[in-house]
C-alpha cells in the first residue's frame, strides 16, 4: 500500500505493508532509533510518538492508519525550544537513569504540556500512567516535568 | 492477496466488505497485539484489513430526540472529553488503558472485542444500548447484549460494520462505577461494577446493575432488577442478603493470571452491597 505522512515535518511517501506497525517503520526504514520497542503490546510506552499532537503507541499502529497523518519522534522534537527546557529540567531533577523509557516519557511529556501546560501532580501522573521506568521510582520524572512547566511557561 | 483496503468513505467500505472477506480494523489497539508475532516484527492476519478508523461518518457524537449517538469510530479520549457522554461512562473510560492507547482506542473496537472484561461494556448493557450495523444493503439495530455472544465473539456478519452505538440522553440519580484492578492505571478488570438508579418519593423506581469480568459475558439480570423497582429505599437496607443471594448464581468468573474465581465472586458482590446500601443513606 502507497502511504503519504509527515514524519518530523517532513513530507514522505513510503510503500508499505498497511499491516506493518508504525514502531518499525520508524526504527528499520528511517532509522530513528529513539523509539524503543519495550513490551510490544501497549504497555510500556517506550515506543510513544505524537501522532497529530498527541501521544500514541507506535507499537500499535499498522501504517495503513498513519495516512496523512504529522508523526513526530524525539529526533523531530530535539530541534525545538520546549525539548531543550524538558532536557534541562529532567537533568536537573535526575529523571533520567538508564535511558530507555526516556524518548517515551518525554514525547509523552510535550503531549501533556500541549494540552495542559500547568498540570497538577494528579494529571502528571495520569497522562504518564502509559509510561513504565524500571529506574527512577517515578518520582524524580514527575519532578522533572513539574519543572518544565514552570520554566517553560508561555511556550506550551 | 490483498492485504489492506483503505476506503475514502463508509460506501466505499461497505462495498469491499460485501466483495471480500476482511478484518475491520479502527485503532488496532487489540487486534495488534492479539495477531502479533513478536519482537520487531509485523502481526499475521489471515483476511486483509480493512480500515475504517479515518472515516468521517463514524466519528460523530449527536444528541437527538433524547438519545446520544456515538460514531463507532470515536477515540475514548474524545469520549472522555466530550460534554455529550454521562460522566459515570466517561470514569468507566478514563480507567482503561493509558492515555498513548485512548488516543488511538475506539469505542466499536472496544465492543467488537467483546472480551468478558471491556470497559465499556457493563455501562452499554446498564443502559440497553442500541448498536447500529451496516451492510451494503441493509442496516439493522440490535441491543449489545444479543450483540455480543461469547468472549471474543459477535453477531456481526462477514458484510457488516458497526457504524453506532445508541445510548439515552439521561443522567440517572444515583450512578455508581468501580474497577478493581492491580494498579489505577494500565490495569485489566479482575472485576467491575456500574450501578444506576432513580428514586422518587423514597421509592426505587428505575435500577440498572451490570457486572464485568465474571462471566462469559456482561452479567445483568431484568428479573432481579424488577424485584427491587417499586421497594421503598428504607426497605433496601434489610433486603440487601436477599438481593446479593439471587444475584450469586450469576457470578460465575474463572481464574487467570489476574486473578482468581474465589476472590472475583467476593469483591463483585460485596461491590453490590456497597452500591444497595448506598442507595439507602
Amino acid at each position: 500500500m502507497k502511504i503519504e505522512f509527515v514524519l518530523n515535518e517532513k513530507k514522505q511517501v513510503i510503500q508499505v505493508d498497511p499491516v506493518s506497525r508504525l514502531l518499525d517503520i520508524l526504527r528499520e526504514d528511517f532509522e530513528l532509533t529513539s523509539v524503543k520497542e519495550g513490551c510490544g503490546e501497549g504497555e510500556c510506552g517506550a515506543c510513544v510518538v505524537l501522532m497529530d499532537g498527541k501521544a500514541v503507541n507506535s507499537c500499535l499502529i499498522p501504517a495503513g492508519n498513519i495516512e496523512g497523518r504529522h508523526i513526530l519522534t524525539l529526533e523531530g522534537f530535539c530541534k525545538t525550544e520546549r525539548y531543550k527546557i524538558i532536557e534541562e529540567s529532567f537533568l536537573k531533577a535526575g529523571s533520567v537513569q538508564c535511558g530507555f523509557c526516556t524518548p517515551g516519557i518525554v514525547m509523552s511529556t510535550e503531549s501533556l504540556l500541549r494540552e495542559n501546560p500547568q498540570p497538577n501532580d494528579n494529571e502528571i501522573r495520569d497522562a504518564l500512567s502509559g509510561n513504565l521506568c524500571r529506574c527512577t521510582g517515578y518520582n524524580m520524572i514527575f519532578e522533572g516535568i513539574k519543572l518544565a512547566a514552570e520554566r517553560g511557561k508561555g511556550l506550551w | 492477496m490483498v492485504e489492506g483496503f483503505r476506503p475514502a468513505d463508509l460506501r466505499e467500505a461497505l462495498e469491499f466488505r460485501s466483495q471480500h472477506p476482511s478484518i475491520p480494523i479502527a485503532g488496532g489497539t487489540d487486534l495488534m497485539v492479539q495477531k502479533a508475532r513478536g519482537f520487531a516484527l509485523k502481526p499475521d492476519f489471515d483476511k486483509p484489513l480493512l480500515f475504517i478508523g479515518h472515516l468521517p461518518d463514524l466519528q460523530q457524537i449527536i444528541v437527538e430526540n433524547r438519545q446520544v449517538h456515538i460514531g463507532a469510530g470515536v477515540l475514548l479520549s474524545d469520549l472522555i472529553k466530550s460534554d455529550k457522554i454521562p460522566a459515570v461512562f466517561k470514569e468507566a473510560i478514563s480507567l482503561m488503558a493509558s492515555p498513548p492507547s485512548r488516543n488511538i482506542a475506539t469505542i466499536g473496537g472496544n465492543i467488537c472485542n467483546a472480551s468478558p472484561a471491556g470497559d465499556t461494556l457493563p455501562y452499554l448493557y446498564a443502559v440497553d444500548a442500541i448498536l447500529v450495523l451496516k451492510s451494503s444493503q441493509a442496516e439493522r439495530k440490535i441491543p449489545v447484549g444479543v450483540f455480543i455472544t461469547n468472549p471474543g465473539k459477535t453477531d456481526l456478519a462477514s458484510d457488516e460494520i458497526l457504524t453506532e452505538i445508541i445510548i439515552p440522553d439521561k443522567k440517572f440519580g444515583v450512578s455508581y462505577y468501580r474497577k478493581v484492578g492491580t494498579r489505577k492505571g494500565m490495569s485489566l478488570s479482575k472485576a467491575s461494577f456500574t450501578g444506576l438508579a432513580d428514586i422518587e418519593n423514597s421509592n426505587v423506581t428505575d435500577i440498572r446493575i451490570a457486572f464485568g469480568s465474571v462471566a462469559p459475558t456482561i452479567v445483568r439480570s431484568r428479573k432481579i432488577e424488577a424485584s427491587i423497582i417499586r421497594k421503598p429505599v428504607s426497605e433496601i437496607k434489610t433486603a440487601v442478603p436477599e438481593i446479593v443471594k439471587k444475584y450469586a448464581p450469576l457470578i460465575r468468573p474463572i481464574d487467570d493470571a489476574r486473578s482468581s474465581a474465589a476472590y472475583r465472586k467476593k469483591v463483585s458482590l460485596r461491590l453490590l452491597e456497597d452500591f444497595l446500601r448506598n442507595l439507602a443513606s
